[in-house]
């Protein structure tokens, strides 16, 4: 039980000493200055700032012009946002979506509850997409050399190409993976047509290992995917499936499903993660082992050994190895057949994801918890091989036409390929993307992209569930999508997406109840085609899988050899694709909380043993989140460069992780020039990890923005938590811990009798910390519904970060090896809000239905609400962060949201205009309000459902009911404040074979 | 010694003690007339609008509701303003030469927008919704006044702050029957207080005070 | 009261021992003496070079402010946790400083003690200087200063009122009412002056402004006893003052939730210290001034000492105001209160606290020794000393309080940025450029009041 076990004192709080040295030397150097493109910005806004200090004193309003549409629009109430389901597709995989447009503008997208990948929820990328679209810096117009062309202007030069090479020899397509049934069968069609063209496929961040595994213990290509409803034992082998990867949220949606109340021994799930470097899913385990990356795989061997699946004679592993894989081959063992779950992941070679088909397979989990289907019509992801392929014939200039469709293998690709220089070597390159990016710079010809918002399109779920993508707006830039483009190739320029994809479901909407038109338009309307999801299958496994897997024979000694380098996506910019999208950026990693930002992950050991200090607070002003970090120079595979070292607990021994998707030169004004490019490290070899780094200590240090320095809870308990054998010892331990002698909602402290008035409904929230996995989604979703303003990474360096909701994360235990906890925090409402009475304009109060009030206009900007909120949950406009200039994004405003000013004090407002919206909805049409009729955009986006919002006075309400449970407490309830959201503390189940940490 | 100033200094300096009072006094009442003014309000200021639409004519003539051309005022926090469709319904067959309406028949043959002029600019920070108001029983008259005597319509209330908290205090003053709400000419009855009460009571209207009623 | 003050009007020499006017001073020299100051002695260089530098601070000032309307207050170091910065703190620290004016000129006038009479001019022109600098911050430090009105109470079209529980309305209150009093409990005793300097000077332009302020005075019996009841009234309504807005300021700490200001320990150890800083201030400008312009006569030893004496009191009484928020904190057995006072002690800011309980504990404590009350080297720079010390107390309440609260997540650092540092050597411009100009344009010393010191005076009553 973490709440007993010793807090660790913080990495960043170094020995006293030095720090007082450190802040003596420099008290105050002061001085806001930011860097030349900051400074351009700030002055900018100081002017918009001092116009509207100006309006605020004149009280004639301006004449503003009402422009009616001409023709009436079928089914539009004017003021009344429309919802229109599509889908995101990310590495090949697809989220279904609804998303909200106002007045033909989407600016708010939500999850689709009738598609099995999302069932209503989004990941932080789709939530942040709807900015990308309104992006400024997109690519506006084709290019050629630069200089801007039409569309008309492409078409000779390509027809011209095709002509002469013969069969289209020589002509080379390069896409991401495909997903998409209509871009396959254009595929196909142009293949037909140009037999001696190629195909090309590489997604950066997936090395298709998982279908590469199958291959080799089945005798057909499969594609595998898990139902963890059934599964009551998890082990995650380096496999962050809570986190990313396809249908993360579905699985994410059924391990937290395990774990809500009603709590009990039976459901709750158990999780073993072994992992080089702390992910989602490690923080979420009930027992983490960090290992190095090339050890994993001997830990399953080891496993596998345990469990008597191969004789292995491998170097035993070390004590503590050795009793995690007999305590869990033990557990997995006692275990129904099915009961179970083993994933591999996407980073690890494909031996272990064939080793781990073994396991599941004699763990009986095939048709349980493991599913296999076909691979439908998509082509096998090939890997890297085919990028090395493309890479080499550019080289040897057998490539006289490249079309680059999406994409950024300029950057993106390993450096040891010189993809850069192999494409100089190609006659015509033709780039399509949402901005001139790196490739574009390389390519002669540049195609503005359509966003998926803006184009026609299809995809399929991580069940090979199909959907239909629909735009709901024209493109802003009169963009193409990748299938227009291949269609153009193909020889029909005229025809449009739409068609193509019409087309690709004629079939099989002809053969739907009510002809294809009926079938279509439902299709859309639900956004999921019915029925489409891929049949599972049992492939015929193969006896010879070990010798394919290349499984036999001994493993070389553990351990052997120097540091290890591990490249992984970023977990907001993925692999540099989001670099220019604010709020990603500024949502702080789910771990280590840093923004704007890149580092080298290194464990507090190996960082000693290296003498790479830790991060410390920085001194300078106004200094909430500033870490100054030493920087060192990492040398692999010939390549140097320099990267802040951060040395962060759970990171394992001997391992260096960076994550990929920063140092980009052509990402947009914001994402240019942050961070390092961990790509020029990568090795085409190895591209996920491999040994042999040499790092260096400098003298030299850098200033990053972490929204959270400070990682243990001190002598505090914001968060409480218990294993599971305590839980059910003492069910009621969160509320009867010491902090809670009274001023809590049970033991109010008051002098007035408690019988207040309440009429009609009174809004409560509950967030369950046994649920959230703190992705971090609900962040992104209130940014996007509340018009949240991004501030940049100096701003967050100063502790000024707009973002009303932030998710809390400490550590408890041991350094090596802590429990991650994780805690959205967003304002409580407070019953007696400290806020309130402090105000002296009462631009804060509380309303009849329980709400505490943020009224911007009548905010003087004392800033005394602020200083006295225990949960520091408000946010302040300390300049004028919101961005009036910038057109393209004035579209993407919520209209029911007010845009803050400079001076203005903001905070969670329970999404007060969606309250509102539906208590009107509710009276225009004579009945009450129902539990679910208001729903917060935190609460609708979030996988795991661990936050829940409604009517606390009404019995039947499931927030009432939570607000009841043994588990539920509010947080520093102590103050008397009252607060409205309360907390279900967390629980943990750890094997009681091995000791808890 | 020579005396620098007049006698008659004394009496001055008594009175200035009082004068301040005065001043101060008057400035207050300056700025409590200006805030007020239409000059800051826009009350009762005529718009000039690209067609001269006279609500006079359409509604007291030819007895037009309010819903054929505002038809979302039930339904959405926007009344809403008709699209030129909706004007050409009837002028396809009327009027269909009159030089005034050019704009409109351009309008429909372009396919170009009519640019009306706002006549009721509330600030972006406030939010009102039509059919919270209108489905509760306020009629269109109580507040945007007879506009079924305005050739071009003006903006009746003051659209301050206290504008809207007079009615928000005490519906009952101000809520009509159901079926009275489009009715232009509808003016309370002797008994207002009592059946407002009543009213009030039948068709669950609080009084909505809390400021994010209006302020979100 | 008047007639009771001249009669009982103490001989020059008096038990204390130094006397509060040298002797062989009659009307004429006493008038001559401090009017000169005004009237002829020619413009300094050195009160050039002085005006202009510190007048070249109020530039500065000017521009500060400049920037921070059209930039807003994200200029400054403040941050979310540390939402009041130097502001706030440079707000209390110049309240602070303006209360010797109305203490030493109200309370000591109405406990009779003569010594007030050569520094009650300056010390309260000194607070309107304080309190001016003071009222600039609680303005300044709004996110949308221009709003500044909707903190009074008036009748508005929002049918708002300004909200009477937030202890920052009851701030409005008593600084303005603070400011109010001062301001005419200090123009009442100039009366009298004006009317001298009027009759003296010798320009005609001098004759007019000063006939203006002397507002007629002609000296008259009926004058004299107006003027007496009137000072005497104001005096007993500046005195509650005294007390009530440090202790009005210290609520807006004491009021909030926060540990490190949720303390009912707060009020008195303000007024205490507000007390405490204001002399400090006191004796910081007197005793260089009363060197340069030559007033040992009037500004004596005995002033010295006997403001000494009181920096030393009120520095005790300050003292005892930490121990006790120290032993609160681990008393109350309250976690957040502990490690407030723990972080105090070691935590980053640990060098500002300790720094402060040197200045503000230890310093006085050399004003035990004769040596020190008397030598006005030595005392000028306890009283620098002091004034330092002061300024950290109000930096470690409000900022180290702010900067680790309640969830750690939030903690923070803080610290000001040039632009707080401008504004706050701005305001000690401001503070001075006033200083410079009164010292030019007015008589620093009570004329009149000195005069009722001499023997002559008390035949003078007799006769009147």
């Amino acid at each position: 039980m973490s709440t007993g076990a010793p807090h660790w004192r913080d990495v960043a709080s170094k020995d006293d000493a030095e720090r007082l040295r450190a802040l003596a030397e420099t008290e105050f150097p002061g001085g806001v200055e930011a860097s030349p493109i900051d400074r351009r910005r700030f002055l900018a806004l100081a002017g918009a700032s001092l116009g509207l200090a100006g309006l605020s004193g004149c009280m004639r309003a301006p004449a503003e012009k009402i422009v009616p549409f001409v023709h009436p629009v079928e089914g539009r109430v004017p003021g009344k946002p429309l919802y229109y389901a599509t889908s995101m597709t990310l590495a090949g995989s697809a989220t279904g979506l609804l998303v909200e447009s106002y007045e033909g503008r989407p600016i708010k997208v939500e999850g689709n509850p009738a598609h099995p990948s999302s069932l209503g929820a989004t990941d932080v990328f789709a939530q942040a997409s709807v900015l990308g679209l309104y992006d400024p810096d997109r690519s506006k117009t084709v290019t050629y050399l630069g200089r801007p062309r039409i569309m008309g202007d492409l078409a000779g030069p390509l027809r011209e190409a095709l002509a002469t090479a013969k069969h289209g020899k020589g002509l080379r397509i390069l896409t991401e993976t495909v997903g998409s049934p209509s871009l396959i069968r254009q595929r196909g069609e142009l293949l037909e047509r140009y037999p001696e063209a190629r195909w090309h496929s590489y997604e950066p961040a997936m090395s298709g290992a998982a279908s590469a595994g199958a291959r080799m213990v089945f005798d057909q290509s499969v594609r595998t995917h898990y139902d963890l409803s059934k599964a009551d034992v998890l082990v995650a082998l380096d496999a962050d499936f809570l986190g990313s990867g396809p249908g993360h949220l579905r699985y994410a949606h059924d391990f937290a499903a395990r774990r809500r109340e009603p709590l009990t021994a039976e459901r709750m799930n158990r999780l073993y993660a072994v992992e080089p470097t702390p992910t989602i899913t490690g923080a979420r385990a009930d027992h983490r082992l960090p290992v190095l990356a090339r050890d994993v795989i001997h830990v399953a061997r080891a496993l596998a050994n345990a469990l008597g699946i191969g004789k292995w004679t491998d170097a035993p592993p070390d004590a503590a190895t050795a009793s995690f894989v007999q305590a869990l081959a033990d557990d997995l063992r006692s275990r129904r057949p099915g009961t179970t779950l083993v994933v591999a992941g996407d980073n690890q070679p494909a031996a272990l994801a064939a080793l781990v088909q073994a396991i599941n397979r004699h763990l009986g989990n095939f048709g349980g918890t493991v599913l296999h289907t076909g691979v439908s019509e998509a082509p096998e992801d090939a890997g890297l091989s085919s990028l090395v392929e493309l890479a080499s014939d550019m080289r040897e200039g057998r490539v006289t036409t490249l079309v680059n469709l999406s994409g950024n293998p300029v950057y993106t690709a390993p450096a040891d390929l010189g993809f850069a220089d192999a494409m100089k070597r190609v006659p015509l390159c033709v780039h399509l993307g949402l901005y001139q990016d790196e490739t574009a710079d390389y390519c002669q010809w540049h195609i503005p992209e359509a966003h998926y918002l803006e184009a026609w399109g299809d995809a399929r779920g991580h069940d090979g569930t199909a959907s239909i993508a629909q735009p709901l707006i024209a493109p802003l830039y009169a963009g193409k999508s990748a299938l227009e483009v291949v269609g153009m190739l193909s020889g029909e320029p005229g025809r449009s997406g739409y068609e193509m994809v019409r087309e690709t479901w004629q079939a099989h909407g002809s053969k739907q109840a009510g002809g294809f038109e009926t079938w279509w338009r439902r299709t859309l309307h639900e956004g999921v085609i019915a029925g489409s999801a891929s049949p599972t299958i049992e492939p015929r496994w193969r006896d010879d899988w070990q010798a394919r897997a290349g499984l036999n024979g001994a493993a070389p000694a553990r351990n052997a050899g120097p540091l290890e380098i591990v490249f992984r996506p970023d977990p907001t910019v993925f692999d540099g694709r989001f670099a220019n999208n604010g709020w990603l950026q500024e949502l702080p990693k789910p771990l280590t909380k840093l923004t704007w930002e890149n580092v080298a992950l290194i464990s507090p050991a190996t960082a000693q043993a290296l003498g790479i200090k830790a991060a410390t607070e920085g001194p300078h002003a106004g200094s909430h989140g500033e870490a100054i970090a030493p920087v060192v120079e990492l040398t692999y595979g010939g390549q140097t460069l320099r990267a802040p070292a951060w040395v962060f607990p759970g990171q394992a021994d001997g391992s260096i992780a960076v994550h990929l998707g920063y140092g980009r030169t052509r990402a947009g004004t914001l994402g240019s020039n942050i961070g390092f490019d961990a790509n020029r490290l990568r090795a085409s070899a190895a591209p996920h990890f491999g040994p042999g780094l040499d790092i260096r200590t400098t003298t030299t240090t850098t200033t990053l923005a972490c929204t959270q320095l400070h990682q243990s809870m001190v002598d505090r308990q914001p968060v409480r938590t218990a294993d599971l054998a305590t839980f059910l010892k003492e069910p009621r331990f969160a509320q009867e811990s010491a902090h809670t002698e009274g001023g809590d909602r049970r033991h109010p402290l008051t002098l007035y009798p408690d019988d207040h008035p309440m009429k009609g409904p009174q809004w409560g929230m509950v967030v369950d910390l046994n649920a959230c996995t703190g992705c971090g989604a609900c962040v992104v979703a209130c940014q996007a519904e509340n018009n949240i303003s991004v501030v940049g990474k100096e701003q967050v360096a100063r502790g000024r970060e707009m973002h009303w909701m932030r998710i809390d994360r400490y550590f408890s235990g041991d350094s090596a090896n802590p429990t991650a906890h994780v805690q959205p925090v967003m304002c409580m409402h407070c019953e007696n809000a400290p806020c309130e009475l402090v105000c002296p304009v009462e631009a804060t109060t509380h309303s009849p239905d329980g709400l505490n009030e943020m009224t911007y206009n009548r905010c003087v900007g004392t800033r005394y609400c602020s200083n006295n909120c225990p949960y520091k949950v408000r946010r302040f406009n300390f300049l004028a962060f919101a961005d009036y200039a910038t057109a393209s994004l004035k579209l993407l405003r919520n209209p029911d949201v007010t845009v803050r000013s400079r001076g203005v004090m903001e905070k969670c407002t329970y999404c007060v205009q969606r309250i509102r919206e539906a208590e009107i909805d509710a009276n225009n049409r004579k009945r009450p309000l129902r539990d679910g009729d208001v729903i917060t955009a935190c609460q609708a986006v979030c996988p795991t459902r661990a936050i829940v919002f409604g009517d606390i006075h009404d019995a039947n309400s499931q927030v009432a009911k939570l607000r009841e449970s043994q588990r539920n407490y509010g947080l520093l309830e102590e103050l008397n404040t009252r607060p409205r959201t309360t907390y279900l503390a967390s629980v943990r189940n750890p094997n009681p074979r091995l000791e808890t940490r | 010694m020579p005396q620098v100033f007049h006698r008659s200094f004394n009496t001055l300096s008594r009175a200035s003690v009082f004068g301040s009072l005065f001043i101060l006094g008057f400035v207050a009442w300056a700025v409590n007339v200006f805030v007020n003014s239409s000059y800051a309000t826009n009350q009762g200021v005529v718009r000039e609008q690209p067609v001269p639409f006279s609500h006079e004519h359409h509604v007291t003539g030819l007895g037009i509701d309010c819903r054929y051309c505002h038809d979302a005022a039930e339904k959405s926090a926007q009344a809403g303003m008709p699209p030129t469709k909706t004007c050409m319904n009837c002028h396809q067959q009327i009027w269909t030469g009159s030089a005034t309406l050019a704009p409109v028949r351009a309008s429909f043959q372009t396919d170009q927008s009519l640019a009306w002029t706002r006549v009721h600019r509330l600030a972006d920070f406030a939010y009102f919704n039509h059919s919270a108001h209108v489905n509760k029983g306020f009629g269109c008259s109580t507040c945007h006044g007879e506009v079924q005597k305005m050739p071009l319509a003006w903006q009746h209330g003051t659209l301050l702050m206290n504008w809207c908290l007079d009615c928000h205090r005490q519906p009952e003053r101000f809520v009509r029957p159901r079926d009275e709400v489009y009715n232009m000419d509808w003016h309370p009855p002797a008994d207002q207080e009592q059946q407002g009460r009543e009213l009030v009571r039948k068709n669950g209207i609080r009084s909505l005070m809390n400021c994010s009623t209006c302020h979100h | 009261m008047s007639a009771e003050v001249h009669a009982e009007t103490p001989p020059v020499r008096t038990p204390a021992g130094s006397p509060v006017l040298a002797p062989g001073h009659d009307f004429a020299t006493v008038t001559d003496k401090i009017s000169a100051l005004v009237l002829t002695r020619p413009t300094s260089r050195g009160w050039w070079i002085g005006f202009s530098l510190s007048f070249a601070l109020v530039m500065l000032l000017l521009y500060t402010i400049a920037y921070l309307l059209t930039t807003g207050v994200g200029i400054w170091g403040i941050n979310v946790p540390v939402g009041w910065g130097f502001a706030i703190v440079n707000f209390v620290w110049w309240i602070g400083i303006g209360h010797a004016g109305t203490l030493i000129s109200a309370i000591l006038l109405l406990l009779h003690q003569q010594w007030r009479t050569s520094i009650n001019r300056f010390a309260e022109a000194m607070t309107l200087f304080a309190v001016a600098c003071a009222g600039l911050f609680p303005l300044l430090h709004m996110g949308r200063p221009w709003y500044f009105y909707w903190l009074a109470p008036y009748p508005n079209s929002m049918q708002l009122w300004p909200q009477f529980r937030s202890p920052l309305v009851w701030d409005v209150f008593a600084v303005s009412t603070y400011l109010l009093v001062s301001l005419m409990f200090w123009y009442v005793g100039l009366v009298p002056d004006m009317a001298t300097l009027r009759d003296r000077s010798t320009s005609r332009l001098g004759r007019v402004v000063y006939g203006i302020l002397a507002m007629g005075w002609r000296g008259s019996a009926r004058h004299w006893y107006r003027y007496e009841s009137a000072y005497g009234l104001l005096a007993g309504l500046a005195a509650p003052l005294v007390v009530s807005v440090h202790t009005v300021v210290s609520f807006d700490f004491a009021v909030s939730v926060l540990p490190g200001w949720h303390s009912t320990v707060f009020p008195p150890y303000f007024v205490a210290g507000a007390i405490y800083s204001g002399f400090a201030m006191v004796l910081t400008l007197v005793i260089p001034i009363r060197a340069i312009y030559g007033l040992e006569d009037f500004i004596t030893s005995r002033h010295l000492q006997n403001m000494a004496k009181v920096l030393l009191a009120t520095g005790l009484i300050v003292a005892y105001g930490y121990l006790m928020e120290a032993f609160g904190a681990f008393y109350s057995g309250n976690p957040y209160e502990r490690y407030l006072q723990v972080n105090r002690m070691i935590g980053p800011y640990a060098p500002m606290y300790w720094s402060l309980l040197v200045c503000n504990v230890l310093g006085p404590q050399l004003l035990w020794f004769r040596a020190f009350r008397t030598n006005p080297v030595l005392l000028f720079l306890v009283s620098l000393v002091v004034n330092v010390g002061m300024w950290l107390e109000r930096y470690v309440i409000v900022v180290v309080s702010l900067h680790r609260d309640f969830l750690p997540s939030s903690w923070g650092m803080y610290s000001g940025t040039v632009w707080d540092w401008a504004m706050f050597a701005g305001t000690i411009g401001l503070f001075l450029s006033l200083v410079f100009l009164f010292l030019r344009f007015l008589p620093v010393i009570s004329i009149f009041e000195m005069r009722t010191l001499l023997p002559e005076a008390k035949v003078k009553e007799e006769h009147g």
